[in-house]
């Protein structure tokens, strides 16, 4: 009978070790998402910003140099 | 040194999109002299305390002073109310920032900088009526092979020797590029191509020691222009940093930089020598992983990351007791550790933090989105826009605005940096003489302010000991002061 209870108690740690497991992880992906989302709304905002003519631009850009 | 004065030189690039424009030195001269926050045009430098052909090995080369004409000088030199200087150097606008005592300090003057320069590209473009006609970038290449600099001034004590500053520091100067970098798409100057790199100005850095700053520009540059007692004091000239837009890279460049001179003062022996420094300094800035090992000169092998920790370790154990440590060494050892540990286990960790990896994780996610080669002339301009100092249109700002950036100082601390002097150094008093005699300021320098008082002979003030001038020493006096004369009379009387 103890034996039973055991390994019962020792099935249940390990499937509560596997929710505590993904618990956390949700939450991390969450974050992860919306920081991707952030990134990805500001990347079409850049190219708003964005030099217009780049290749002209970088190739005109040109500095005497200094120290 | 229980304080040590630091202060910075930014050079700008400068673009104008006048159909025909004038040269980039014209170009300059109307930017800074559009600047609308100045106590007077009208001040004259005084070149008098400038010996840049002075090298701290123990000679001087030959060469022409600078000494322009009083015209000339007006146009090229603008003094500013927070004490720093506002000036056309070559073909390029620079900011001096006024003398500071902490690397916060620094992070506000420099930053103000930034905003007075864009100041004057606004009004620049008021004028000229031309919107975004002026684009400012504070950066360090064209990507064709022309660099401008950024250049970190630090007071040390004149009783070390600059063989013992210079064996200490190339270990740590070629290394620090791992927190300072501000990354950069691309090799230059006849470098092996590259997809994207750590610092700025590495492939334009060739010799190890010299006194030269514009071709093969060295390691260590042996400039010795104290700007100050020069039997006390040393100013050490830095010319191998970038600039940084973000603070947090500044806080670290300047914090640790501060902190490890004086353990070099304290004679700590950092017990490092690397093989081939130029060929490391280089190869640092292409190691995206931070893993690679250089070797060392006594034997052994160690990764950048390895060699900034035995410098940590080393400085923090002098302030180990806590006593005579300046106030800022607490919070820059935390930061260093725990960049340097961040670094060590995944660099993308710092992604809202140090320049290289913000534009990394910008210009990677761009790629990622639009589907560019980094090769292709987009991903150049989404370099070099990171760097533009307009709100509107730096690519910095707009990560900041979005959350992407951790910042340092408050866009108060910022604006005050604009309008008033630090406290602590001599830029208080040259501050102060700008804000409350502005006409009557015949000319001024880092060691000097000259007044016209009516008389044939202009009266003029030196500042040669940088800590003083302070506001502790000579608030009273600006108070009582309501002339000049005034001035002048308490300040004898004081002495």
């Amino acid at each position: 009978m103890a034996k039973q209870e055991k390994k019962q108690e020792k099935k249940k740690e390990s499937a509560d070790r596997k929710e505590e497991a993904s618990a956390p992880n949700a939450a991390v992906v969450e974050k992860g998402k919306k920081i991707k989302d952030d990134l990805d709304k500001l990347m079409d905002k850049i190219d708003d910003v964005l030099e217009e003519n780049a290749e002209e631009f970088v190739k005109n850009y040109v500095q005497k140099g200094g120290e | 040194m229980r304080n040590r004065v630091v202060g910075t030189e930014t050079e700008f690039g400068i673009v104008t999109r006048e159909a025909g424009s004038s040269d980039p030195v014209n170009q300059s001269i109307l930017l800074v002299g559009s600047c609308p926050v100045l106590p007077s045009p009208d001040i004259l430098w005084d070149y008098e305390n400038e010996n840049p052909l002075n090298d701290a090995r123990g000679f001087e080369i030959e060469g022409e002073k600078e000494r322009p004409g009083p015209e000339y000088n007006r146009l090229l030199n603008k003094l500013l109310f927070n004490g720093g200087r506002l000036y056309v150097d070559g073909a390029h606008p620079e900011y001096s920032s006024p003398e500071c005592l902490s690397p916060r300090e620094l992070v506000a003057y420099e930053k103000a900088g930034e905003r007075i320069l864009d100041l004057c590209r606004e009004t620049c473009d008021r004028i000229s009526r031309k919107e975004n006609g002026t684009v400012l970038y504070k950066n360090n290449t064209d990507g064709k092979s022309n660099s401008y600099g950024y250049h970190e001034n630090y007071l040390v004590e004149r009783a070390v020797s600059f063989e013992a500053i210079a064996r200490a520091l190339i270990p740590f100067l070629i290394t620090r590029q791992v927190y300072t970098g501000a990354g950069k798409v691309g090799g230059e100057n006849r470098s092996e191509p590259v997809e994207y790199q750590i610092s700025q100005r590495a492939d334009f850095f060739e010799a190890l020691i010299d006194l030269n700053t514009m071709v093969k520009r060295p390691i260590m540059n042996t400039r010795d222009e104290p700007h100050a007692e020069s039997s006390k004091y040393r100013r050490l000239h830095v010319i191998v940093g970038d600039s940084n837009m973000s603070e947090v890279s500044t806080f670290l460049k300047i914090g640790t930089m501060m902190l490890v001179l004086s353990a070099i003062e304290e004679g700590v022996d950092f017990g490092i020598a690397v093989e081939n420094p130029v060929k490391v300094h280089k190869a640092v800035s292409r190691d995206l992983t931070l893993k690679k090992k250089y070797r060392l000169a006594g034997g052994g092998e160690m990764t950048a990351l390895e060699i900034q920790k035995v410098y940590l370790e080393k400085t923090s154990a002098i302030f180990e007791n806590g006593k005579d440590s300046p106030p800022f060494a607490k919070e820059v050892l935390e930061k260093w550790k725990s960049v340097l540990s961040g670094l060590e286990s995944d660099p993308d960790q710092l992604s809202t933090e140090l320049d290289w990896l913000i534009k990394r994780q910008m210009i990677a996610s761009y790629i990622s989105k639009k589907g560019y080669g980094w090769k292709d002339p987009k991903i150049f301009m989404l370099d070099l826009q990171y760097h533009d100092i307009s709100p509107e249109k730096s690519l910095y700002h707009h990560l900041e605005k979005d959350g992407f950036v951790k910042r340092m100082v408050t866009d108060n601390e910022i604006s005050r940096a604009m309008e008033s002097p630090p406290a602590g150094t001599r830029a208080y008093f040259r501050g102060n003489c700008l804000r409350k005699f502005p006409k009557e300021i015949y000319a001024a320098s880092w060691t000097s302010v000259l007044f016209d008082v009516g008389e044939e002979n202009v009266k003029r003030i030196p500042l040669m000991d940088p800590f003083r001038g302070t506001q502790e020493l000579v608030e009273k006096i600006f108070e009582s002061s309501h002339s000049v004369k005034d001035l002048l009379s308490n300040l004898v009387r004081s002495a």
